[in-house]
């Protein structure tokens, strides 16, 4: 236990003051008194713990300053331990609201790195996950969202929708939430029996239901009151802050990955960008419920075009083999032997793959030194860089805005802190 | 100077003509272009991309730590211009002892988080950063995690001799 003794714990009372809110100085005679309010990090509205130091006039914010890193788990380090196999599980753990679209880039990137081809039936499988983890996660946005601004209903709504989608995901890889479904090579497990017909019947339910909300919302006052020109913020702040997603395509502008830089076969999709004006929460909310209508068109897409074929790479050295061939075949056990001890090597080299995730632009960054274990991850995430346009955001709002305004920026504090 | 490959990406073309010296090595791999710049020039090559090349985004800043190599980080900037659907990665090779680098936050705002988190896990320090400060780790923390030295169970324990 030496390297215990030589890291002794701080002692409270000599811990930095910094950290806590800085007394503003007295206001000069005439001017209006400044406080600061320290919002978090357990506050039900951050839906995480997020920090938020609020300065305020009156009700009015002057200046808002996030504190992040309570959820920090150290992910990135995490992963230049594991093989690249077993880093798959700790990327559904980042955004733990959208972990198919966490495990499509990651394995989009190492795929990159071993210039691997990804058969259709598989690029097709992952484009209709990815697409039912987007309904999922902007039902867990759009039923959390309405229920901090007071519209409780709308929450049983979604999550009754969610549960199907839960369902689905439990069907195709035996977990609900961290699913580890989509890998380098294609996907983890065969798609079951039956698995067509299930999402069929979801999907084809599914536009109805977002009337339903819609419904629900439209012509409910205190919504349309509370996210009405609520939470503006420039569009050419957030291109420059780093904002992407639906707070982007929200002020107008439609940018999205999926038709500018596509991938995984989505340019053989017919889709639209949603996009709406008014760069408030309310558009933010209807680019979100173009969202759903999209994602379903193109889950649809999927269904009716789903090529046939295999459903993972023929890589040998990289796939594990069915156990089938592995109990006949001298060559699979070997390599199924190599792959679960020592982990299949990646070529040297380094590669940015981006991708649109339901929260805007995941980037994951990753060097390869030619070993078994990938040298450094990076992982640029969407809420990371969504918060740090909270600031502008919500100076100069109304402190009771500041809830709608932060809902729809749509973060999990699990993917800002990684 | 750059390679044949890279100089058919238009950015590092025009980059190339504008700061000659400033360009120290290029690569194109992947279908990615990627190129050294001179730690001392990486504010004016920044400035020069998002002035007169509409790169309005920076997407990300991190770094690699190749420790026990020398010079031991490498601080990468991914940028990306809307306009044009173009990405390019920048480079910079930063020493082991005392690592500093010039702050891009006087071009783009959007650079202040990913500095302060490069600086929180690897301790790159950022000349005329606004706010220097830890991000991720709390602020009494000692070390930087993404360090290749650092273990990953960090100093608290030590397994091997429990």
């Amino acid at each position: 236990m030496k390297a215990l003794e030589d890291h002794p714990p701080v002692p409270v009372e000599e811990r930095t003051a910094s950290t806590l809110a800085p007394e503003p100085p007295p206001a000069p005679p005439g001017e209006p008194r400044r406080m600061v309010l320290n919002m978090g990090p357990q506050h039900p509205s951050t839906h995480g713990v997020l920090r938020v130091l609020i300065e305020l006039e009156g009700e009015t914010v002057k200046r808002a300053e996030p504190d992040i890193g309570y959820l920090h788990t150290g992910i990135e380090k995490e992963c230049e331990v594991k093989t690249w196999a077993q880093a798959v599980t700790l990327t559904d753990r980042v955004d733990y609201l959208s972990n198919l679209s966490n495990n499509l880039v990651y394995a989009l990137a190492v795929e990159k790195l071993l210039q691997l081809e990804i058969p259709p039936k598989a690029q097709f499988l992952r484009v209709m996950l990815a697409e039912l983890q987007r309904i999922e996660s902007h039902l867990v946005w759009l039923g959390t969202h309405a229920l901090d601004i007071g519209a409780m209903s709308v929450f049983f709504y979604c999550f009754r929708e969610r549960e199907d989608i839960l369902r689905i995901k439990e069907m195709f890889s035996g977990q609900r939430m961290m699913t580890s479904y989509i890998r380098p090579g294609g996907l983890a497990l065969e798609p079951p029996r039956g698995w067509d017909a299930r999402v069929r019947k979801f999907i084809d339910a599914f536009p109805s239901r977002v009337d339903e909300y819609e419904a629900l919302l439209e012509r409910n006052p205190i919504w349309l009151e509370r996210t009405k020109g609520v939470g503006f913020i420039a569009l050419e702040d957030m291109i420059e802050l780093g904002v992407t997603g639906p707070m982007i395509r929200g002020a107008g502008m439609p940018w999205d990955i999926r038709k500018t830089e596509p991938y995984s076969s989505y340019d053989k999709f017919d889709f639209e960008v949603s996009t709406a004006e008014g760069n408030d929460v309310y558009s933010r909310y209807r680019v979100r419920l173009g969202e759903f209508r999209q994602s379903a068109r193109i889950v649809k897409q999927a269904l009716e075009g789903m090529p046939e074929g295999p459903w993972r790479a023929d890589a040998p050295k990289i796939v594990l083999p069915d156990r089938e061939k592995m109990k006949t075949q001298m060559e699979a056990l070997i390599y199924h032997f190599k792959i679960v001890t020592e982990g299949y090597r990646v070529p040297k080299g380094e590669v940015y793959q981006v991708i649109e995730s339901p929260r805007g632009e995941i980037g994951y960054y990753i060097v390869s030194n030619g070993t078994s274990r990938p040298y450094r991850v990076h992982m640029r995430t969407p809420s990371f860089g969504n918060l740090q346009g909270l600031g502008p955001m919500i100076e100069g709002c109304l402190i009771a805005d500041t809830i709608a305004a932060m809902g729809s920026m749509d973060f999990v504090l699990g993917d800002v802190d990684r | 100077m750059i390679s044949e490959p890279v100089s058919q990406h238009p950015a590092a073309r025009e980059l190339s003509e504008r700061f000659p010296e400033a360009i120290l090595e290029s690569k194109d791999a992947l279908g990615e272009t990627t190129l050294w710049i001179d730690p001392a020039r990486i504010v004016d090559v920044c400035a020069h991309l998002r002035r007169d090349q509409k790169f309005e985004r920076i997407s990300a800043i991190t770094a690699v730590d190749w420790w026990p190599a020398d010079p031991r980080f490498e601080v990468v900037y991914h940028l990306h211009s809307l306009e044009r659907n173009l990405r390019i990665r920048l480079k910079c090779r930063v020493a082991g002892a005392d690592p500093e680098i010039d702050s891009v936050t006087s071009v783009w705002r959007g650079a202040n988080w990913y500095e302060r988190e490069v600086f929180d896990l690897f301790g790159i320090r950022f000349r005329n950063h606004p706010n220097l400060k830890r991000i991720l780790m709390p602020e009494d923390w000692e070390g930087h995690p993404l360090r290749k030295d650092y273990p990953v169970h960090g100093h608290k324990y030590d397994y091997q001799n429990d």
